[in-house]
């Protein structure tokens, strides 16, 4: 016995350590299934290898920077002159599209206070620098030197400025490991900028970046823009993650969508890692003065406003209504019935214009239309105010006033002149959009 | 002292001073996640632990030795990625030990069975990790016998260079 053992002591040992090994790999997979992670499990004799290569490694990294600034910003200035002309012109050019897009921006952020929706956005990041890797193309990881100590936790997304990078996977005090979107192990939920069909991004064995889950009769143009859809609840919904490469059958019944990513995450340097999420809903300030509803129907075709005499009449015969009336209730907003502007009004094809996707709401539907809820009933209790409100006359938000934004018109404070209780010039407004309120004045300051 | 089949003749047994035995090792874990960071091809046909690794089981010529040497730096390698603690480690005990085996046997001073020893262990490396990642973690793994072929003869040419680097650091037992 003891020959065989003395004989065989090399291969018995072998055996030994592949029996431990493979059985603490066996423990690890387990944890996986059960839920748990491999990381936590095996944290402790990870931060020890961890800890012993990343000082190194940020040690040359600093070394490596030292050294290219010194070389940048001292010696290397040649052209700085034209470049920084260059420069100016393309901020000029910046400025103007600025200025376009900031228009747009404020109209989509008016039509999400209308439609109360809540979005997540980025409150806070924190620059960090990529100093290592897994050092293996089978685990696409970086490590990055901000970690706890800088508020680093896991499953947080790391960005750079032209895409999403990846998420935070573990966390050391100093250090973390960041997943690529490139390692099979990961998942986006993402959206197509223009067809918006909706997918999961995945890495591949060999490093590539596919779109899953898009079913195969749909048309992908290559080309087309991937961006977060904010479903996985780890990146913000909007952000750029890459472009659509190429496009095939795939299994089953999906189509094999290749993209490209948008952020170079074979050479990364700098990261941001998004610390701080916030979830808001638009509010009326954020919105801006004026309705979307206003803006809309400033936009649409209309029919010339009548001719100075009769808005005169008109002006004359609404003389005799208090100001104060509109304020009863401790309401302040006389001017809710500002969304029946000259422009609205003259659009009587537009009382029941549907909003796209939410039929059957009325609420939904009024709120974003010209004739909304609220404008019936404002016009119902005040039509003579609202007719006689100049065009130019600065707007403001509809406001809930002293009426609870549940309540229905039939709760609200009685009108005061007589011409509030006269008939309502819209009459297409159907009962039970009253008693449901539209969604655009339920945000309350 | 072994003899070796190849040349009859006995073969050195050499072994390393502790700070060598150490720091060569932790000194190709970190040149192989640095190196990536600039060269992003390197991580996909380059294994500097492999090669120290081979390095030191030949060396040392004790399979006991080597495996355990293949198991520190493979499970060290392990520790640097996401994935579960243990595919590299398996891969490199096995690795570790065929080597120190071979070493034992074969004269494996001269270039060109450094060469062949490299190219083979690299192959036997690469199916091994495929293995137990498909087997045993369940990991999407796709083989491709020009990948492992480039990759092994890259491994190989490198290995050769470094050896005779590392040969510097032996000391006669």
């Amino acid at each position: 016995m003891e020959s065989v053992l003395g004989r065989y002591r090399n291969l018995i040992i072998l055996v030994g350590v592949l029996f431990l090994q493979v059985l603490g790999l066996a423990t690890q997979v387990r944890e996986d299934k059960r839920g748990g992670s491999d990381a936590q499990s095996t944290r402790l004799i990870r931060i020890w290898v961890v800890g012993a290569i990343t000082p190194f490694e940020r040690g040359l990294v600093w070394i490596q920077d030292g050294t290219s600034n010194l070389w940048h910003n001292y010696f290397y200035l040649r052209g700085v002159r034209a470049e920084n002309r260059q420069l100016k012109e393309q901020i000029e050019q910046m400025r103007l599209e600025q200025v376009r897009l900031s228009e747009d921006a404020a109209q989509a952020r008016r039509l999400q206070t209308l439609l109360a929706f809540k979005e997540e956005f980025i409150a806070k990041t924190v620059a960090a620098q990529v100093i290592g890797s897994s050092g293996s193309d089978l685990s696409r990881t970086v490590y990055i030197d901000k970690g706890e100590n800088a508020g680093i936790k896991r499953d947080m997304a790391v960005m750079t400025a032209d895409g999403i990078v990846g998420k935070v996977l573990v966390v050391y005090p100093s250090v973390s490991q960041v997943l690529l979107i490139n390692d099979q192990s990961s998942g986006v939920g993402v959206i197509l900028e223009k067809t918006r069909l909706q997918g999961v991004l995945k890495g591949t064995s060999t490093g590539e970046v596919v779109l899953e889950r898009v079913m195969s009769d749909e048309q992908v143009p290559l080309g087309e823009n991937v961006l977060t859809s904010g479903g996985d609840q780890i990146f913000p919904k909007g952000l750029p993650v890459g472009t659509v490469e190429k496009v095939g059958n795939g299994k089953d019944l999906f189509l094999n969508i290749k993209v490209k990513p948008a952020a170079n995450l074979s050479k990364l340097e700098e990261v941001l890692v998004l610390i701080e999420k916030q979830e808001r809903q638009q509010t009326a300030e954020d919105s801006g003065r004026m309705r979307a509803a206003d803006i809309l129907a400033q936009r649409l075709p209309s029919v010339p406003d009548k001719p100075p005499e009769d808005a005169k009449a008109a002006a004359a015969a609404t003389t005799g209504t208090p100001k104060s009336a509109a304020g009863t209730g401790g309401s302040k907003p006389t001017t809710t019935a500002s969304t029946a502007s000259p422009t609205t009004k003259n659009l009587p094809g537009a009382h029941n214009a549907p909003v796209a996707g939410q039929p059957g709401k009325p609420a939904d539907l009024t709120s974003s239309s010209p004739t909304s809820a609220s404008a019936n009933r404002a016009a119902d209790s005040k039509p003579a105010v609202s007719r006689t409100k100049p065009a130019d006359a600065p707007l403001k938000v509809a406001k809930p006033s002293s009426a609870p934004s549940g309540s229905s018109p039939s709760q609200a404070p009685p009108a005061t002149s007589p011409e509030q209780s006269a008939p309502a010039q819209t009459p297409s407004s159907p009962p039970q959009s009253d008693s449901q309120p539209p969604a655009g004045e339920a945000s309350p300051q | 002292m072994p003899i070796t089949y190849t040349s009859n003749e006995q073969v050195e047994v050499y072994r390393f001073s502790i700070p060598v035995t150490i720091g060569i090792p932790l000194l190709a874990l970190f040149a192989q996640a640095f190196i990536p960071l600039r060269f992003p091809r390197f991580a996909v046909y380059f294994d500097l632990p492999l090669l120290v690794t081979i390095f030191f089981s030949m060396a040392r010529r004790n399979p006991v030795a080597g495996l355990f040497t293949g198991a520190v730096i493979g499970l060290a390698q392990d520790m640097l990625g996401h994935n579960p603690i243990g595919i590299y480690g398996i891969a490199k005990t096995v690795v570790g030990y065929g080597a120190s085996s071979l070493g034992v046997k074969l004269d494996v001073e001269n270039a060109g069975a450094r060469f062949l020893v490299t190219l083979g262990f690299y192959l036997v490396h690469s199916a091994v990790y495929f293995t137990v990642a498909r087997g045993l973690v369940n990991m999407t793994q796709t083989w491709s016998w020009l990948h492992g072929m480039l990759a092994g003869l890259a491994n190989a040419a490198l290995g050769v260079l470094l050896y005779f680097l590392l040969d510097k650091f032996k000391q006669r037992t």
